[in-house]
């Protein structure tokens, strides 16, 4: 095994492109259990913990620039505001000392169904800022995780960056484990509220291969608060509405029996975190409608 | 390879490093310095606390390539990082009597009498939040580091700050109390 | 001598007081605190080599071959070992039965069998080496439960058993099996008004100490080997180390180092043989130290059980009889399996009175993970299902559940199943009656005033309910262990104490080789000596076998046992010093010949309060020196037809009342506080007391809503082996722990002390259970109580 230590973004793209293999290590949340109980040895490490940049964030306009490896301790302390959902999911990871060290750009990289930051990004909408070489690209998240633990990331490629959609409203996330602290998802579920284009987006993690979006969930939900005016008129979501997008958000899980779960109780709880987080979300979303209607 | 960083603000360098060792494992076998514990090797117990740089970070999950040039406190250090944080804080350079105490302390040093303690290492004794202490050094820099952080934790605080540390001895409770006691006495000024 | 972590010794103490009876801290704190004790793990010698085990893949297979060639070869590789390398005649070793080889040879029995052992310069090497051996195994069919354990045909898990158990037992895949019968059930059920029926079973359950498995063994130069050891009996570990190694006892020297943690996985042997082959074979000292993969494999686990319950009462709430069965299943090697079943069988039934009983209980032989001792040993399981079946009891005569149990309690003079009169105070009712009297927590602790509080409701940080869903629960158990080994055991330990003047003080050196594992032994060692000898000082010297065997740090045995010999050893001193003050001073005051003499704050003082002498004085030059054996009272056998005799030397009694607030949607527990009220005798030091009742009891709130090892029952292996998947508690799944300690002598007792170790592991699972199910209307008869049980989504 060969440590590299690249001293900068540039070094660790030369680093990449000439050792395709060589697998990066940042938080070491992932890669070091891996090493520690001999289920990897790779041939290259590369530490990217020299790379200062990749612990910084930049709060644009329209979206965060979140370096790959800002660990998420600093994304819910600074960051609640502009990632609420994000801020949430950051606080179900694992434990402090975990919290201190990992980032999302790790989270991103092992593609892991049951990342903890995964249902939080698709549900507020973000892109993948990978390197190479060759150049920069922009990966939509919906069309980053490519299958269990796989992602479209060519061999070649760094994440430097996630950019992520500002809030431009309320956003919840919610993670079922069977201990009260540091634990693994048995699933999840993030969902966000989108004023702005009068849309909803969700997440769910750990209940198929890949994270997912519940998307017949969330066009279901986009035309039933269209056609009742709830957007306007800030009316509590029906029962019978909230139900049926529980429902479909359960239906949009492909889950596994696995020792921390079996996949019907995963459809199960799917469902229940949807309606939980809608209810939450929306009460959120009708005290700021009224408070601005008091104003105006 | 080869690793300089400095430990308990004294710089150490470990030598013929296998690359894929642990901050862990170079600290316990390398440096003799054992304090920090082995009991999961993969983030889910805490045993291995440690401050990187001041962030209280699990020492088994960072490659040790990963602390070149970097700062780190372990339980062996606890009690003069305490003592250095608290002259951050307030006049206290070492005066006569207490450089006489000193060489007055520690005829005994096999059973560790006369070592001077944190307050939180004190607090863990006096409440009985020991009993088979493979669990303590990691739950001791943590619980210090959150109250650097939060002088006056409410029991909610201080079961989050702690929610990385497994105690299979204790049931967590004797652990409170030493955190009570520690946070009490540090607001008494004692 | 190891150049790192020897143990040291430890002198605690300076002034006279310390005494029992008062909370002094442990002798070993500092040391813990800075992180200078020195564990089994921290062991470091110059020169050393890093031990690795290669472990079976599958859980029962036939050995076809082994090729070592392509580790040997590995630089950095000093030995590798298989079954053929062993050097004695003597291959196997185990508790009470030797049914464990060193190495697998011609088959294994279970996942995670130690098929070879490697010596290496770097622990990744010896990884690697291990990795390379090459062990083709040809499958056999697995024994996973009682049905394919006993079915005409079954494989044995043993062939040709010659062991003590294989006359009485009536297959030969059940390792032992006792009944236990008196009175006339038949004739019992025909005066019952009421009758219920239960199956229970609960999950294997590990031990999950946090230092795992490790030590050093160093070569000597008399072709012996000193080890340095994290275990709970150093001279049943050199019984059965000594005789595979080929060496006389005396040939094996063995230090305790520190221990973190045990709770009955650390009685039988793990890697202590292998690390001496290894050292004896190199010429190397070889340190071995489990990761926490290796762990989940590398100790017995609790028994997982499937208990089969009858109660009857008359309409006013009288039990008329149980009848019970109970399958454990011990796995592939037998370990301490018969002296769960003693337990499980005898203490069936619970602290209650019941004159007509017919129980069966059995541990099976399979290929499952090879279970044993833990805390609570058999009682375990039995109070989780006859409490469960007490709550159908009450429920069934609609009665409240803590008033049947009272109304059924035991009492000094009750007899046991057994025919045993329970002949020490044993007051069930009442610490029913102290538990329940306690203040309830307060409702809905979540809210404040920002919202609710996501760390004080299920799920925790998860963020799962603000409240939604959440149902408030409360359940009562109480439960009976007894302490001590049992069955016509001869339960004895040994202590030395020695009394001279240092320094100009007086002070006693205690030695024994009693296993600290952190339940507070040197801390009530060092108090004995002070109240016998009237010394401030007292040094407790490293357990090791240069002394007479301490027995074993379990069944809540050491404090009465070893504690025991120590203040048998004290008086002995105390006698000695007393006699050459007569000789020495007698002359000059009569009160030396006809006072009640004693020692206190190193002075020899009359009762009235006169000081004759000064210890320093009457000590001079010459140390005095005891070391005796004690033993408690004698047990007796159960026979084995019909299970009576008096088989126990004490019980300890504890209740719990638990408080839960479930998310009835999302099936998730947060238990509240749980409550404990227990008879401890006489508490020596009230906060390792208070310690021990938290931990056990928190240990049993694991099994009852998180722990279990899940075991494929396809192909018997082990599917969670590591803290990401095998949960305990931490301390936001951990309530308020209130206790309330009762102290009731037993005269039988050294100072009327109870062992109090394990009685509260036993009553906590079944009042947790009792909470969620009072929470929500389901039976529950399953532990761990999964988020599946709850939400019908098994």
């Amino acid at each position: 095994m060969d440590f590299l230590r690249p001293a900068s973004w540039e070094e660790a793209l030369a680093a990449k492109a000439e050792h395709p293999a060589a697998v990066p290590i940042a938080g070491g949340t992932d890669v070091m259990v891996e090493i520690n109980f001999d289920h990897r040895r790779p041939e290259y490490l590369m530490d990217l913990n020299r790379i200062g940049d990749l612990e910084e964030w930049e709060v644009g306009e329209e979206s965060v620039r979140l370096g790959a490896s800002v660990p998420y301790s600093k994304i819910m302390e600074h960051l609640r505001a502009e990632l609420p959902g994000l801020a949430l999911a950051s606080h179900t990871v694992a434990s402090p000392q975990i919290r201190n060290r990992g980032g999302v750009g790790g989270n991103l990289g092992t593609a892991s169904p049951a990342g903890d930051a995964h249902p939080a990004l698709l549900a507020a909408g973000a892109e993948v800022e990978a390197e190479s070489v060759r150049g920069t690209r922009r990966i939509p998240i919906d069309a980053f995780y490519t299958g269990v633990k796989r992602n479209a990331l060519a061999p070649d490629e760094l994440i430097r960056a996630v950019h992520i959609k500002k809030a431009d409203g309320p956003q919840q996330y919610s993670k079922v484990g069977t201990r009260n602290a540091m634990v693994i998802a048995v699933c999840a579920f993030g969902l966000a509220l989108h004023p702005e284009t009068r849309t909803v987006r969700t997440g769910i993690g750990s209940a198929a291969p890949t994270p997912i979006r519940a998307q017949a969930a969330e066009e279901f939900l986009n035309a039933a608060l269209e056609e009742g005016g709830f957007w306007d008129n800030g009316k509590i979501v029906t029962p019978s509405v909230a139900k049926q997008f529980a429902d479909l958000c359960a239906a949009a899980c492909n889950p596994i029996d696995d020792v921390r779960g079996t996949a019907s109780y995963r459809r199960h709880a799917v469902g229940v975190m949807a309606r939980r987080t809608l209810t939450w979300t929306w009460e959120s979303y009708r005290g700021a409608h009224r408070t601005t209607e008091g104003a105006a | 390879m080869r690793i300089d960083f400095t430990v308990n603000g004294r710089p150490q360098e470990a030598d013929d490093v296998w690359e894929g060792e642990s901050l862990l494992y170079v600290l316990r076998e390398r440096l003799g310095l054992p304090g920090s514990k082995n009991a999961c090797e993969q983030g889910e117990c805490g045993s291995c606390t440690v401050r990187l740089d001041g962030v209280p970070v699990c020492s088994c999950l960072v490659a040790a390539g990963q602390v070149q040039g970097r700062e780190v406190v372990t339980v062996e250090g606890l009690a003069d990082f305490a003592r250095e944080r608290a002259c951050g804080t307030g006049a206290c350079g070492t005066s006569l009597d207490e450089a006489k105490g000193w060489q007055a302390q520690g005829t005994d040093s096999q059973t560790g009498e006369g070592t001077e303690l944190s307050p939180i290492q004190q607090a863990f004794i006096d409440a009985g939040a020991v009993q088979c202490g493979f669990c303590t050094p990691g739950l001791l820099v943590a619980a210090d580091e959150m109250l650097e952080r939060n002088p006056n934790p409410s029991d909610a605080d201080i079961r989050e700050a702690l929610s990385g540390n497994l105690c299979r001895c204790t049931g967590y409770e004797k652990i409170m109390d030493a955190v009570r006691l520690a946070a009490a006495r540090q607001s008494e000024g004692v | 001598m190891p150049t790192n972590g020897v143990p040291t010794k430890i002198t605690q103490g300076s002034g006279t007081k310390g005494g029992i009876g008062e909370s002094t801290l442990r002798p070993d704190g500092t040391l813990k605190v800075t992180g200078e004790f020195a564990y089994s793990s921290d062991m470091w010698h110059e020169d050393m080599l890093w031990g690795q085990i290669l472990r079976s893949t599958v859980a029962h297979a036939e050995i076809v071959s082994i090729d070592t060639s392509e580790a040997l070869a590995v630089p950095g590789v000093y030995a590798v070992m298989t079954y053929d390398d062993l050097p004695a005649d003597v291959k196997n070793y185990g508790l009470e039965i030797q049914d464990t080889p060193v190495l697998a040879h011609g088959k294994v029995r279970h996942h995670g069998e130690p098929v070879a052992i490697v010596a290496a310069d770097h622990p990744e090497t010896a990884r690697r080496a291990a990795a390379r051996i090459r062990v083709e195994y040809r499958d056999l069919p697995v024994i996973t439960d009682e049905a394919s354990a006993l079915a005409p045909d079954a494989v044995l898990v043993h062939e040709n058993r010659d062991d003590h158990h294989v006359g009485h037992v009536p297959h030969p895949n059940v390792v032992h099996r006792q009944p236990i019968v008196r009175g006339d059930v038949a004739a019992a059920r025909e005066r019952a008004d009421v009758i219920v029926e239960g199956e229970y079973t609960f999950g294997m359950q590990d031990q999950a100490f946090l230092g795992p498995e490790s030590g050093l063994a160093v070569p000597e130069e008399d072709g012996g080997v000193h080890l340095y050891i994290a275990t709970q009996w150093l001279h049943s570990d050199l019984r059965q180390i000594a005789p595979v190694l080929g060496l006389p006892e005396d040939k094996v020297r063995m230090t305790l180092a520190g221990v973190g943690g045990a709770f009955g996985g650390r009685e039988d042997l793990s890697m202590q043989i292998h690390a001496c082959l290894l050292a004896l074979r190199t010429g190397k000292p070889v340190k071995i130290v489990y990761n926490r993969f290796e762990s989940f494999f590398g100790h017995v686990h609790r028994h997982p059980a499937k208990l089969f319950y009858e109660h009857g009462a008359t309409a006013d709430g009288k039990l008329t009889h149980v009848k019970c069965r109970i399958v454990l299943d011990g796995g592939a090697y037998a370990s301490a399996s018969p002296a769960v079943v003693g337990n499980a069988s005898s203490l069936g039934v619970g602290p209650y009175v019941v004159d007509d009983v017919e129980i069966e209980a059995i541990a099976l032989y399979t290929n499952n993970p090879p279970c044993g001792a833990m805390r609570g040993f058999g009682a375990v399981q039995a109070c989780f299902a006859y409490e469960a079946q007490m709550d159908r009891l009450a429920a069934e005569l609609g009665m409240d559940p803590v008033e049947l149990r009272r109304l059924n309690a035991m009492e000094q003079g009750t007899l046991l199943p057994t025919g045993q009169p329970v002949d020490s105070p044993a007051p069930v009712a009442e610490l029913l009656r102290r538990v329940k009297a306690m203040p309830m927590p307060p409702e809905r602790q979540w809210e404040s005033s920002e919202g609710a509080d996501v760390r004080q409701l299920p799920g925790g940080l998860s963020n799962t309910t603000h409240g939604e869903g959440v149902v408030r629960g409360v359940g009562y158990a109480v439960g009976i262990k007894n302490v001590g080994f049992s069955e016509g055991f001869d339960d004895y330990s040994t202590a030395r104490v020695r009394m001279e003047v240092v320094g100009g003080e007086p002070v006693a050196t205690v030695h024994t080789a009693m296993a600290e594992v952190g339940q507070g032994g040197v801390t009530v060692h060092a108090q004995i000596a002070r109240t016998e000898l009237g010394v401030g000082q007292v040094t407790i010297h490293p357990a090791d076998t240069q002394v007479g065997s301490a027995g074993s740090t379990s069944a809540s045995r050491q404090t009465y046992v070893t504690g025991g010999a120590v203040k048998n050893a004290c008086e002995l001193v105390r006698e000695k010093v007393l006699e050459r003050g007569r000789r020495r001073f007698g002359s000059y005051h009569p009160a030396w010949a006809t006072a009640e003499l004693l020692l206190e704050g190193g002075k020899v003082v009359t009762d009235g309060g006169e000081v004759l002498a000064d210890l320093v004085d009457v000590l001079g030059d010459e140390a005095v020196e005891v070391e005796e054996e004690w033993r408690h009272r004698p047990t007796e056998p159960f026979d084995l037809r019909t299970g009576q005799g008096n088989g126990h030397v004490q019980y300890s009694f504890a209740a719990h009342r638990a408080v839960v607030e479930v998310d009835t949607e999302l099936g998730l527990v947060k238990v509240i506080e749980l409550a404990c009220a227990q008879d401890v005798g006489k508490a020596l030091n009230p906060l390792s007391v208070i310690g021990q009742i938290q931990g056990g009891t928190t240990q049993g709130l694991g099994v009852a809503v998180m722990e279990e090892i899940v075991v494929d029952p396809k192909t018997a292996k082990v599917r969670n082996p590591s803290f990401t998947d095998y949960l305990i508690p931490t301390i936001l799944d951990t309530p308020t722990i209130p206790v309330d300690v009762l102290e009731l002598a037993d005269d039988h007792a050294p100072y009327g002390l109870r062992g109090i170790g394990e009685a509260p592991t036993l009553s906590s699972t079944p009042a947790v259970l009792a909470a969620i199910r009072n929470a929500t209307g389901l039976p529950l008869t399953k532990t761990p109580v999964r988020p599946e049980h709850l939400t019908g989504t098994m």
